[in-house]
């Protein structure tokens, strides 16, 4: 194999969302500001910044305040509808019942965004003063010196085919150099956790939850801008974590999706179903009757908190937003928070830059984040999240007491549990029978994902790789009847009978993956790895 | 030999296009959009000339609003030499088109213009052929494969019956198939390197060319969704309905 070709920078950034960019707009703001010269690449992975952005989403604009005063007065921001109104319901399967609005949940003075367009618009602020942004190509493999600190990553090769030989479109990646490296691949990046397991960072923190949000853009009639309505209860059982969102946007489009805590237990749960099914309740059924589904997408989010934070700092990197986990649960928000943590990073690199640093651990980074309002505000609701575990009643309760009368003050702190050790067998279990979709208001999994634009090359090997091909059925189906068939939201994983025998294989539709991550998170063996496709890759995101 | 590569910027091939909901048009805002894939080929093509020693310089050329410059970029990226950007409010129809390629034709002076055989978007399959008729050029139209040799170029492109096989003097206008080449990807250092190549921004004015519509569109309707299909029991029954129902039997 030949030698790579190398391209240096003073640093790299791997991930095109709101923390990546906030901290790469930063960085050449100080420079600007203090007169010294930073060169700043960005990588990502999707085929254009946005492509694989997808967050409901509510926005708290205090983190584009202070990296972007002027937001507010340019055109071509994005971020025009101001919430109106906000709501709170219980839902039984027939009844709504409106619940008083959590103060965590306040909305004034926030606006209802499609991330995707406000990642877009970013990078071209980044773009605009001298970033440069590479979508299309994955960071594939981080590079490390002869210490041992991180010194840059390598994009991955391109045109390889499925049998592991070079096609004619063959093309080695390319090692991107670093004096200082920011993982800002979002939840559960495939680089973080390397990095995260390398250096140690999450040794004494309890360990990162999860939950899956499964989303949709419909364009209908009944969309009032400004309102946002928030659910908890039907179709979930009390003893799983999860509710909806469904927020009315400009131009008669609602965004809404349903969130499912990847702490449940029963193997036979399917997060994709429960949000078809939610979405024929009289409540929300009228909203979306005689419009069309637009747009389709999932994505993995951290529900870990404060908790669940790692380490942020090690030798020549830094982790920030929702690679390391900076989602306020309680909020259900968290591109403020990833914003921050990636400007804040971007301050600490360029002072140590300044200094002549390189491939330093920047621990003030970390102890300046969280003594920010960043930490200030996940602390506060640290406990919230956890106590949901003993079933819906107790968490709301205890969020009660927690925010009413301890106001986050509470000398204890509640840990977490591993997501993939929560699933019970499938034998203790009931299986859950969904209604059918009917074509109008629910579809079938395959039908919603010709809506998320995806799309891989097909000549490659597959990117989500079992570390034991045997325990697919030997665990997987056998005990656990095969949840990856189930919270897959992009109907990846599919267990076929094998001709002429009762035995079944699984097949791993690696086209369909929307690069969600729950398999990664779920998968109760901890088998399944996800791994970056070939770049360009993976869901084309409309305005998510 | 100059080749000159037109490329149109449409919505990407893998994104499921809906129609606005005013019925106007197809909806593109917020919608990714790409290199229209015929076009790649088109300009794999070319650089493969340029590399075999046919032709020395690869001119890009797009016709559009200013999302058109971002398609250039990843020409130049991919390998052409110099961009030329013809803005245009929306993208014209194809005789304007034609037009405006006809007049940057007759300021570049190309062997050859290289086009995709349409545009995914429109699917007209008109340009490259009222280009050619413009210029009073030769045309080769759908090649799957284009050899260059003594200032004629023979290309094979598929009909129905088999291969035809066709020669063209240049100048001339040849439309890429997608079977006519592999596309290749830009590279990261290329990608840098293109950002110092040249770029010229013209207008249709600049050019002495009307771009104004000749059609107006009336409405854009979504194709009727397919009815779900039926089971017949045995072949009888199915002759009957198609005779019966489908009629398409007699």
């Amino acid at each position: 194999m030949s030698e790579r070709e190398i391209m240096e920078y003073d640093v790299v950034i791997v991930g095109c969302g709101p923390a990546g960019l906030a901290a790469a707009i930063r960085l050449r703001q100080t420079a600007a500001e203090s007169g010294q010269e930073i060169s700043v690449c960005l990588l990502e992975k999707g085929a254009e910044p946005g492509a694989h952005s997808l967050a409901g989403a509510v926005l708290e604009p205090r983190a584009l305040d202070e990296l972007l005063p002027q937001w507010r007065e340019d055109e071509t921001c994005p971020i025009k509808t101001a919430v109106t109104t906000d709501r709170f319901c219980f839902l039984t399967e027939k009844k709504s019942y409106r619940l008083p609005t959590p103060p965590s949940m306040h909305n004034e003075g926030n606006y209802i965004v499609s991330l995707g367009r406000t990642v877009r618009w970013l990078a071209e602020q980044a773009e605009g003063i001298g970033v440069d942004i590479f979508p299309g190509f994955a960071a594939a493999e981080v590079l490390y010196n002869e210490q041992g600190a991180v010194v840059g990553v390598a994009t991955g090769d391109m045109g390889i085919a499925k049998d592991g030989t070079q096609t004619g479109n063959y093309q080695q990646g390319v090692e991107l150099r670093a004096k200082y490296t920011i993982f800002s691949e979002g939840c559960r990046g495939s680089l973080s956790a390397e990095v995260m397991k390398k250096f140690n960072l999450r040794t004494d923190d309890a360990p990162q939850t999860y939950g899956i949000g499964i989303k949709e853009l419909w364009e209908t009639e009944h969309a009032n801008p400004g309102e946002v309505l928030h659910t908890i209860g039907w179709p979930l059982r009390n003893d799983t974590y999860g509710g909806s969102f469904l927020y009315h946007l400009e131009a008669g489009k609602i965004a809404l999706g349903f969130v499912v805590g990847l702490d449940y237990k029963n193997p036979y749960l399917s997060p994709y179903m429960e949000f078809q099914r939610f979405k024929h309740h009289p409540a929300i059924a009228p909203l979306l009757a005689g419009g069309r589904r637009i747009c389709y997408g999932a994505r993995a989010l951290n529900e870990g908190g404060w908790q669940g934070i790692p380490q942020l700092a090690f030798p020549g990197g830094v982790l920030t937003g929702c690679a390391a986990g900076f989602l306020n649960v309680a909020k259900i928000k968290g591109v403020h928070t990833a914003m921050k943590s990636g400007m804040s990073a971007a301050e600490h690199i360029a002072a140590a830059l300044k200094a002549g640093n390189e491939a330093a651990t920047l621990n003030d980074y970390e102890k300046d984040l969280r003594t920010s309002w960043v930490g200030d505000e996940l602390r506060k609701v640290r406990n919230i999240r956890p106590m949901f575990r003993h079933g819906l009643w107790a968490g709301l309760s205890h969020a009660a007491i927690d925010t009413y009368l301890l106001r986050g003050k509470a000398p204890w702190t509640f840990g977490h549990h591993n997501d993939h050790s929560q699933l019970k067998k499938a034998s203790e279990c009931q299986a859950i029978e969904y209604p059918k979709p009917d074509g109008e208001l629910s579809f079938s999994r395959l039908e919603n994902l010709a809506y998320s634009g995806v799309n891989h090359e097909a000549n490659q090997p597959a990117h989500l790789k079992l570390r034991d091909n045997s325990v697919a059925v030997n665990v997987n189906l056998q005990d656990y009847a095969g949840p990856e068939a189930r919270y897959c939201p992009a109907g990846v994983y599919e267990f076929v009978k094998e001709e002429n025998s009762d035995q079944h294989a699984l097949v791993i539709n690696a086209q369909n993956c929307v690069h969600c991550k729950t398999c990664d998170i779920k998968d109760p063996t901890q088998n399944i790895h996800w791994t970056t496709p070939e770049g360009g890759g993976g869901p084309n995101y409309d305005s998510m | 030999m100059k080749i000159l590569v037109t490329v149109k910027r449409v919505i990407d091939p893998y994104i499921k296009v809906r129609v606005r909901a005013d019925q106007s048009a197809v909806e593109t805002d917020g919608v990714k959009m790409a290199m229209n894939p015929f076009c790649e080929n088109a300009l794999e093509e070319a650089l493969r000339w340029r590399e075999a020693g046919i032709a020395n310089e690869v001119v890009v050329l797009s016709v559009g609003n200013d999302s058109c410059v971002e398609t250039l970029r990843t020409a130049l990226a991919i390998g052409a030499d110099r961009a030329i950007h013809v803005k245009a409010a929306n993208t014209p129809q194809p005789l304007a088109t034609a037009k405006i390629i006809t007049a940057v034709a007759k300021r570049e002076d190309p062997g050859v213009i290289w086009m995709g055989k349409q545009g995914i978007d429109g699917d007209y399959n008109q340009t490259g052929q009222m280009t050619a008729a413009l210029l009073g050029w030769g045309q080769g139209l759908f090649l799957s494969s284009a050899k260059f040799a003594d200032g004629v170029v023979t290309g094979e492109s598929e009909v129905d019956s088999g291969i035809r096989v066709i020669q063209v003097k240049t100048p001339c206008v040849l439309t890429a198939d997608l079977r006519l080449n592999e596309a290749r990807y830009a590279t990261l250092p290329n990608i840098m390197k293109a950002k110092k190549k040249p770029f010229e921004t013209l207008t249709p004015e600049e050019l002495s060319v009307d771009a104004s519509d000749r059609l107006t569109t009336l409405i854009v309707n979504t194709p009727p969704p397919r009815a779900g299909g039926v089971r017949v029991a045995d072949v009888a029954e199915l002759v009957s309905k198609l005779r019966e129902e489908a009629k398409v039997i007699a």
